[in-house]
């Protein structure tokens, strides 16, 4: 895991020293509100629906157990106990106080962490695949370039004030499980010719306008990464829609200008760019790279497991994932009980995972966007002690990308933004299918719910999406069909009206069971979609 | 009627204007129909509440409640954690906000 250089520490300490002072300054009254906003909003401090949220970067979704302790202990004693990990891999705290606001920002210096950059028309933490370093299919591990990427961003004065916020995804392996091509840079590691590259999807989205990012450059040589992310950050910067709130996303200038366009003004920049010699050393890069090597896996056969426990055996086989080193799997925590909130976990479970993270897995966790949490390095020998651990803690629901592993955004519970509630849908659904013991046979189904059309629940790239409206002050959902944010990318369609409540989770039974009647052999929902499209689906709806 | 709302300056938490003062419960809450702006700038001023905004309500059972779910969500606190409510007592609790 990379740690901090004196650098580092020394800017996340001089912000936490300076927002200290502006907080001080808005409670004596120095500084009014208006003036406050923009200063607290770019240490991630929001106030919502119920008091100020805090929102903490995990860049790349990955950390370690003194990490999360510190996490679990910020939760216990700043706020009510618990944390959310949301859709970018950060964690929210839901009742901050804005007199504790910077002892908080303190503590999580101390273990290298911050909220920097965690909100405004900035880069955003960037994200990447919580199997990075432990997937089998990947051609490298793509977090030394997330890292760099992290490092160019932050504080970056030209991109401080961009038109809109600025969300960045970094895979490499073909498998996309971040959901990269949604992103406002999707960059994939690959490898030509034996030697290791970087193509570039810009212009992907969710959000009011959702759109698939088209690629705009097969092969960028790793010695010129930073270079191309900063013509392709520059031609943004200068033509983005500023006068339009709704318009001023790369997406929609990608969009307008045309991909072929865009790529022209971008490449046109990168050839200046290259000329002034931007990028970082390639020593950078690879002083970066110390901080990333594989861990010392035991050499270990791959031990047979032992399944005479038909409830840890349906655990392993559902929320285990093959690892690239033999006698390992990674273990995936699911954050989504049924009839629990997806996503929060409790001081106390942040603390085991972070306890079990070091006996079992290297001293390393992830956040996963579908707001589970991983442990990436498990021997096979270990699992059973593992999950007899977390089932105790209420942590071992064997539901890994099924109907129950749904995406919900907070919602109406908690955000001011809302048109609806989220949460409780999403609990009504999994308990349902919980009930009826229908989850695995329905095999991988991924449900995705928001409650306004900023998607930050993902609806548009749900093999099923629910998206809360507000229908005359009173809630009601969307339901469409079809999105993967996977490898197969697509974009959901709407079904046609929407539904209350309880008309949705009965909705969704019903497409579910359209799907049982028309699948065939090894078909997922999504390829049943796909073969047989939306009419069967709306039919049994709408009759 | 119009109710008057913001958040504790220090605390973030939700808060009511009683007619002397801010309430964490919408009960407590007062018609203000026609003084909002002057009250809401008087307190914000004071640094008594932070971004006071007025609100339609109106009367259930002798107590104001806000028009509009989103406010009475505000009001109550989030109903997928009862227990972190302000009426963590009360089953019934979530039908008055839906
Ligand atoms: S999708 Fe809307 S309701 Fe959900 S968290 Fe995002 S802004 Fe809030």
């Amino acid at each position: 895991m990379y740690k901090y250089d004196t650098y580092d520490q020394q800017m996340v300490d001089t912000r936490v020293a300076e927002f200290r002072d502006q907080a001080r300054r808005r409670l004596d009254g120095s500084l009014s509100e208006d003036q406050f906003k923009p200063l607290r909003l770019m240490n991630g401090l929001y106030l919502q629906l119920h008091a100020y949220m805090l929102r903490v970067a995990i860049p790349y979704g990955t950390l370690d157990s003194r990490q999360m302790h510190a996490l679990a202990d910020i939760a216990d004693k700043y706020d009510r106990g618990y944390g959310h990990f949301t859709t970018r891999q950060n964690i929210q705290y839901n009742w901050i106080k804005l007199e504790d606001a910077a002892d908080i920002l303190a503590d999580l210096a101390k273990v290298e962490m911050h909220a920097i950059q965690t909100s405004g028309n900035c880069i955003r933490n960037i994200s990447s695949d919580h199997f990075a370093g432990a997937a089998a299919d990947e051609v490298a591990d793509p977090r030394p370039y997330a890292e760099l990427l992290r490092q160019w961003s932050s504080f970056h004065p030209e991109f401080s004030y961009l038109p809109r916020k600025f969300k960045i995804a970094v895979i490499a392996s073909k498998k996309d499980r971040a959901a990269m091509r949604l992103h406002d840079i999707g960059i994939r590691i690959v490898k030509r010719d034996g030697a290791l590259g970087a193509a570039f999807y810009v212009g992907g989205g969710m959000g009011r306008t959702p759109m698939i990012a088209p690629c705009i450059r097969e092969f960028v040589p790793l010695d010129q990464l930073v270079t191309y992310a900063e013509a392709c950050l520059r031609v943004y910067n200068r033509h983005g829609r500023r006068d339009n709130k709704y318009k001023a996303r790369i997406k929609i200038l990608v969009h307008e200008l045309g991909a072929e366009e865009y790529t022209r003004q971008v490449e046109e920049e990168f050839a200046l760019l290259l000329e002034q010699g931007v990028e970082p050393p390639l020593a950078e890069l690879e002083r970066i790279k110390t901080y990333f090597e594989e861990p010392l896996f035991a050499d270990a056969a791959a031990d047979a497991l032992d399944r005479s426990d038909p409830d840890f055996a349906l655990w392993a086989d559902r929320n285990t994932v093959p690892h690239k080193t033999a006698g390992y799997v990674s273990a995936v925590v699911s954050l989504k009980p049924p009839g629990g909130i997806p996503g929060d976990a409790t001081a106390e479970q942040m603390r085991l995972m972070g306890d079990l993270a070091k006996d079992y897995s290297c001293d390393e966790l992830r956040v996963m966007h579908t707001q589970n949490i991983v442990l990436p390095h498990v021997r096979t020998a270990d699992l059973h002690t593992l999950w007899t651990a977390l089932d105790a803690a209420g942590l071992g629901s064997p539901n890994l990308d099924t109907v129950e592993d749904i995406i919900a955004c907070p919602g109406l519970d908690y955000c001011s933004l809302a048109n609806a509630r989220s949460i409780p849908v999403a609990q009504k659904i999994a308990t349902r299918f919980a009930d009826s013991g229908k989850t695995a046979q329905l095999g991988e189904l991924k449900l995705k719910i928001s409650g306004c059309i900023n998607a930050c629940g993902h609806h548009h790239a749900g093999h099923i999406g629910i998206l809360g409206v507000d229908k005359k002050g009173v809630e009601n959902y969307q339901l469409s069909l079809g999105g993967s944010e996977a490898e197969d990318v697509s974009l959901a369609k709407i079904t046609g009206p929407g539904f209350d409540e309880d008309g949705v989770v009965d909705a969704v039974d019903t497409v579910t069971q359209v799907y049982e009647r028309e699948r065939r052999d090894g078909e997922r929902f999504i390829d049943t979609y796909r073969r047989i499209g939306m009419t069967p689906f709306k039919e049994a709806l709408y009759g | 009627m119009k109710i008057l709302t913001g958040n504790d300056l220090k605390t973030g938490a939700v808060t009511w204007w009683t007619g002397s003062d801010w309430s964490l419960h919408v009960e407590d809450a007062v018609d203000v129909t026609g003084s909002e702006e002057e009250i809401a700038r008087r307190e914000e001023a004071a640094r008594r509440v932070n971004v006071p905004y007025a609100i339609a309500a109106d009367l259930h059972e002798g107590s104001p409640r806000p028009a509009h779910i989103k406010d009475r969500v505000r009001a109550l606190g989030p109903t997928v954690r009862p227990d972190l409510t302000l009426k963590p007592a009360d089953p019934d609790i979530g039908n008055w906000v839906i």
